[in-house]
């Protein structure tokens, strides 16, 4: 249905919605807008359809957490946790965005237009995420697959103990995290951030960003470390 | 977890509506701290005494009995007025001096705050509950910090409630744990002779950063002193007389959220409890980065 189906925070429980948003009542609405969200926690959890949520105003913790499939927007900034553990789908954040945005997500799209505080793309395991901004301290920490693509800069500590998810940064970084180094910008690069700059709407030359990622010499144990054990 | 709110008006005309801003977002945190709530309001100051809150358990105390023994001990007139499980009274003594007189002569009374302008009304229970009980609503005033407890360091008892207030006009509320406290308690008693009424770390983040002002330094001085010399986890809020300050340790893993219009400042430990202040949708809204002081007034 091409009608939008319009929710009102101010007189419906989180748990309500999330159940006309997962189909459980049997509507066939294809498009949502919610509006009111006033920080609520939840919201647009566990959603496994290929359906648009807009959501007007700004929203409290773990919003948009374990989506497959479907298109959360959020017209406001994110409280903790945004699209945590995502499978797949897209969620675009038009404000700016807490702490472990995009947290142990395993496939999908996050767009954070404005900043992403400590710990962006926490521990991810293959999910993309763009930010138009800024990302906060130990961002991509055990980022394991994926990419992370920082428009602005990253305070200390970024990519620390990363496994095989790739950084892209236009900015500065602080102090990089453990095993996290910068790597050799090729063609394949700068056409694979040019299409997830082109994915996350967002305009920007990629020939302006250096790739980060991991030295890989924690894989193995180093034999200079044994008087460590 | 604990939850914590402040909110400062910028603006002279919002004062009459400070109890009614106040009151949902502290009623918004219960959820963060179920087992006590608290708040300070800066309200009415005075210039030439102190207002003493008090507050205390014993339910049979009699405070005409306990102002008569003041008055008779101290060749003072003062007037105690109860309000519901505290009472409040106005003095020209010296903080330190109150508190010393307080603290050895009455067992079970525990002073809430010492100031100019500072009242402080915590008690074990949901927000909703203690709102009532002391009629927030109606309340009229600068600014108000206000704090929703989830016991870790010490008791859940009306004594270890948040705020904290130590000197005179400083009060504190924090989210978090401090890991030096014992240490911190028993340098600030002996080098410096400030006691404290609990064993709570937050009392001593308020005894710091009182000792820290009381040798000059401005709130935000004392605050970026706080960084190297406070161990642990927090998110702070702080007020003063005509002051309001927040601060979050280096790691950050406590929450804050702040925001601004040219009407007030007001910060909560999540975005839910500032949703309903006036003009919000055009406030100016961010999380305070980790280790920086932010702050409003003097």
């Amino acid at each position: 249905m091409d009608e939008t189906k319009k929710i009102d925070l101010k007189n419906t429980e989180v748990r309500e919605l999330n159940r006309m948003l997962q189909k459980r009542d049997g509507n066939n609405f294809n498009y949502f807008n919610i509006i009111n969200p006033m920080g609520a926690h939840a919201i647009a959890t566990g959603l496994d359809n290929e359906i648009d949520v807009l959501i007007d105003g700004h929203v409290g913790y773990y919003c948009a957490g374990m989506n497959q499939q479907s298109i959360v927007t959020i017209n406001g900034n994110a409280g903790v946790g945004v699209a945590e553990n995502m499978m797949s789908g897209k969620v675009v954040v038009k404000g700016d965005a807490s702490q472990s945005a995009g947290a142990t997500g395993h496939g999908g799209l996050l767009v954070i237009n404005g900043n992403a505080s400590a710990r962006c793309g926490i521990s991810m395991k293959g999910i993309d995420i763009v930010v138009g901004g800024s990302v906060g301290h130990n961002s991509a920490f055990m980022a394991q697959a994926g990419n992370l693509v920082i428009c602005g800069d990253a305070e200390d500590g970024l990519g620390d103990s990363i496994y095989e998810t790739v950084i892209y940064i236009k900015g500065n970084y602080g102090k990089l995290g453990a095993d996290c180094i910068e790597k050799e910008m090729n063609e394949k690069h700068f056409l694979r951030l040019e299409k997830l700059l082109d994915k996350a709407n967002i305009k920007d030359d990629p020939k302006k960003f250096k790739r980060l990622g991991s030295a890989r010499k924690l894989y193995n144990f180093d034999v200079k470390n044994i008087d460590g054990y | 977890m604990c939850g914590i709110v402040g909110i400062f008006l910028k603006n002279k005309e919002l004062h009459s509506q400070l109890g009614s801003l106040f009151s949902p977002m502290l009623t918004e945190m219960g959820d963060r701290g179920p087992d006590s709530s608290g708040f300070a309001i800066y309200r009415d100051k005075i210039e030439d005494e102190f207002k003493v809150t008090l507050h205390s358990s014993s339910k049979n105390l009699n405070w005409k009995e306990v102002e008569k023994l003041i008055n008779s001990k101290l060749k003072l007139s003062i007037k105690i007025s109860k309000i519901s499980s505290h009472a409040i009274f106005k003095t020209k003594l010296e903080p330190e001096e109150i508190r010393k007189f307080i603290n050895s002569n009455f067992k079970d009374i525990n002073i809430t705050s010492v100031g100019k302008s500072l009242e402080i009304y915590k008690e074990v229970g949901m927000p909703l509950d203690v709102l009532e009980q002391f009629n927030v609503i109606n309340m009229i005033g600068s600014h108000m910090i206000g704090h929703t407890r989830m016991a870790t360091e010490s008791a859940v008892t009306t004594e270890g409630a948040h705020p904290f207030n130590t000197g005179s006009d400083l009060c504190l509320v924090h989210n978090g744990s401090l890991s030096n406290h014992n240490d911190l308690r028993k340098w600030l008693f002996k080098e410096k002779g400030i006691v404290f009424q609990t064993e709570n770390d937050s009392e001593v983040a308020a005894g710091y950063i009182s000792f820290k002002m009381e040798e000059g330094l401005s709130l935000k001085e004392a605050l970026e002193n706080a960084l190297d010399d406070l161990d642990g986890f927090y998110t702070f809020a702080v007020g003063t007389k005509n002051g309001f300050a927040i601060l979050r340790d280096r790691i950050a893993c406590k929450p804050a959220v702040i925001a601004e219009t040219d009407d007030w400042v007001g910060m909560a430990s999540e975005f839910r409890a500032l949703s309903r202040l006036p003009n919000i949708s055009n406030a100016n809204v961010w999380e305070p980065s980790p280790g920086k002081v932010y702050s409003w007034g003097a």
